[in-house]
């Protein structure tokens, strides 16, 4: 397990100053968020991917998960690891960044170049903490509509996203219909349940109750909650899984002995595999983010917004859809897919729906599933054409 | 369970009178309707529609595969399970409702039609003929049930858990209400049985058969 010691803070070089585009919005700019908040200055960082053609007609948003980021289709600058949605983004891929012009966002609230509690608070001269401000997914499309502005891009081809990008993909149709032609939300739900904000607070108190969270001032003591924010890693990890997942790739299978020690070590793969996911995953995220993003989640209510109604937050939509599923994602179940389509079709929406059967759990979306890129490569081929692309 | 309704069409009857049938159902729907297919297998009929008549069409689909060939013809489709799905959805929301070769793989086929004619103003439904002679021959003589070249399933493994004949289908529509603006039926070389003729004739001769209805 990662010690609590100051090692590199490690994304505070990403947070200022990322590897990535940034756009910067002044005083002048405001991002206005849902509780009230003007957050200014504020910044966002972004990764385009493929060109901009003249009709600015084929662009392409990218929605990241709650602990994504812009870096869908690289080399992640800290981690050197492959870019997130390679299994569906790139050159000849369902998202083609040579017919498309892709860009992701890192989300506001975040800890890779859009402002967040990481970043510095100009009133105070220190980071935020957690005197920022509680965003919502709303807030985050807001966010990215502002980058788009900036942009000068008038409309989206296509929003797509998963599980935490999926919400996003549903605020972004809901608030900009009239920018969205095509809207892909998978693994995702228009409400949070009960049982995802029960396991997002269990992973906040984990942070909560490392004693290098220094009540959320933790960056001005030079150290990190690494063990609780790993704690939530590690748990938050075993509900992107399935039982059968875990049981097909671990089972009760030792790590690197042929017996038990009789003692608290990690003594089976998947304890070792977990500690490693915690381990790994400290060193690239903010522990203060993990808090905000996994909050703006549970926030998400978009029937809420519309007088309890998600059919009239669809209303007179001229998007069409492509909602997908997995069998045994737990965490997003078919279920919540299935109430969002009947939603969709109560509205008279155009919606296609399909449950891809996979026992990868809610991290499928993320993997190699070819049902999934034919699915998207499909619907996509057949919005471009419908598009004139 | 039932996979692929649809490829009923092509077991029942040769392709061209599964073109024919699908011809004529598109021939039922006016220009520019809101549909809803249910059981639409690959899309060929939403796919016609579409083409043809200009209809903003949408499809219910049990097999993913299904769901996934129409999605890729750029047709809007759910994988989901008539039986069950329909109920959610609100009452008028179509101008037209087709079961095309399906609802002889429906569990609650009075269900599913009664529904059908409240989320659209017509319903449309096409069946094979369980009166046909050749399978009331089949049943008449080798005392088994049929298993043809057009009927390749065993009773034991047949999606087609509910078949009718032309007779049960209007006694069905006479049950739930439904008012008959047209009917249809096809002989074995894809042509239209005579209007003029009386019921025992279509059932008899009728391979296929095509209703569009309306609520009373």
């Amino acid at each position: 397990m990662p010690t609590g010691a100051a090692t590199a803070i490690v994304p505070s070089s990403q947070v200022d100053d990322p590897a990535s585009p940034v756009v910067r919005f002044g005083w002048d700019r405001p991002l206005v968020l849902d509780s009230g908040a003007r957050l200014a200055p504020w910044q966002i960082a972004y990764q385009t991917y493929g060109t901009l053609n003249a009709a600015r007609s084929n662009a392409l948003l990218v929605c990241h998960a709650l602990t994504g980021d812009q870096h869908v289709a690289n080399t992640h600058p800290v981690t050197g690891k492959p870019g997130w949605w390679e299994t569906l983004v790139g050159p000849g891929k369902p998202l083609d960044t040579e017919r498309f012009f892709i860009i992701c966002s890192n989300v506001v609230g975040g800890c890779l170049g859009t402002t967040g509690p990481a970043s510095v608070n100009p009133q105070t001269g220190r980071p935020w903490g957690i005197d920022f401000p509680l965003v919502t997914i709303r807030d985050m499309v807001r966010a990215q509509a502002m980058l788009l502005d900036h942009l000068g891009i008038d409309t989206l081809f296509c929003v797509a996203g998963g599980s935490m990008g999926g919400m996003q993909v549903l605020q972004w149709a809901a608030s900009y219909p009239e920018r969205v032609f095509a809207a892909v939300p998978i693994a995702t739900a228009a409400i949070h349940s009960a049982q995802n904000i029960a396991f997002h607070e269990v992973g906040r108190q984990a942070v909560m109750a490392d004693p290098d969270w220094h009540g959320g001032r933790y960056l001005e003591a030079g150290v990190k909650p690494a063990k609780g924010l790993a704690v939530a890693r590690m748990g938050a990890h075993i509900t992107y899984l399935s039982e059968a997942a875990l049981h097909r790739k671990f089972g009760r299978r030792l790590q690197d002995r042929d017996a038990p020690t009789f003692s608290f070590d990690a003594d089976f793969q998947v304890e070792s595999y977990l500690r490693y996911q915690g381990e790994a995953f400290v060193e690239r995220f903010d522990a203060n983010s993990y808090l905000y993003v996994t909050r703006a989640m549970d926030y998400f209510d978009l029937a809420a917004d519309y007088g309890g109604v998600l059919a009239n937050a669809f209303r007179g939509t001229r998007t069409r859809f492509c909602v997908a599923s997995f069998t045994s994602d737990w965490l997003f179940p078919t279920s919540d897919s299935r109430s969002l389509v009947h939603a969709l079709n109560a509205a008279g929406a155009s919606v296609s729906f399909v449950e891809i059967e996979s026992d990868k759990g809610h991290d499928a979306f993320l993997l190699d599933e070819p049902v999934l890129s034919a699915t998207v490569r499909g619907f996509i081929d057949a919005a471009a054409r419908a598009r004139g692309l | 369970m039932p996979t692929d309704p649809r490829s009923l069409a092509g077991a029942l009857s040769s392709p061209a009178a599964t073109r024919i049938d699908l011809l004529f159902v598109a021939d039922l729907v006016e220009p520019g309707a809101r549909v809803l297919d249910v059981g639409c297998g690959d899309g060929a009929l939403l796919q016609l529609l579409a083409e043809r008549r200009g209809v903003d069409g949408r499809g219910i689909e049990l097999s993913r595969e299904g769901v996934s060939q129409c999605v890729a013809r750029g047709l809007s489709v759910i994988q989901g399970d008539a039986d069950i799905d329909l109920a959610d959805y609100p009452d008028d929301a179509f101008d037209y409702v087709i079961l095309s070769q399906t609802i002889q793989a429906m569990r609650r086929p009075r269900v599913v039609l009664e529904h059908m004619l409240r989320i659209g103003r017509r319903a449309i439904v096409s069946f094979p003929n369980f009166g046909h002679w050749r399978i009331r021959l089949e049943l008449a003589l080798k005392g088994r049930m049929p298993v043809t070249e057009n009927l390749p399933y065993s009773w034991y493994d047949t999606p087609n858990i509910h078949f009718c004949t032309i007779r049960d289908f209007v006694a069905l529509c006479d049950g739930v209400g439904a008012r008959m603006e047209r009917a249809v039926a096809f002989d074995s070389g894809g042509q239209p049985v005579r209007v003029s003729v009386p019921w025992w004739v279509w059932n008899l001769f009728g391979e296929q058969a095509v209703f569009l209805l309306r609520r009373n």
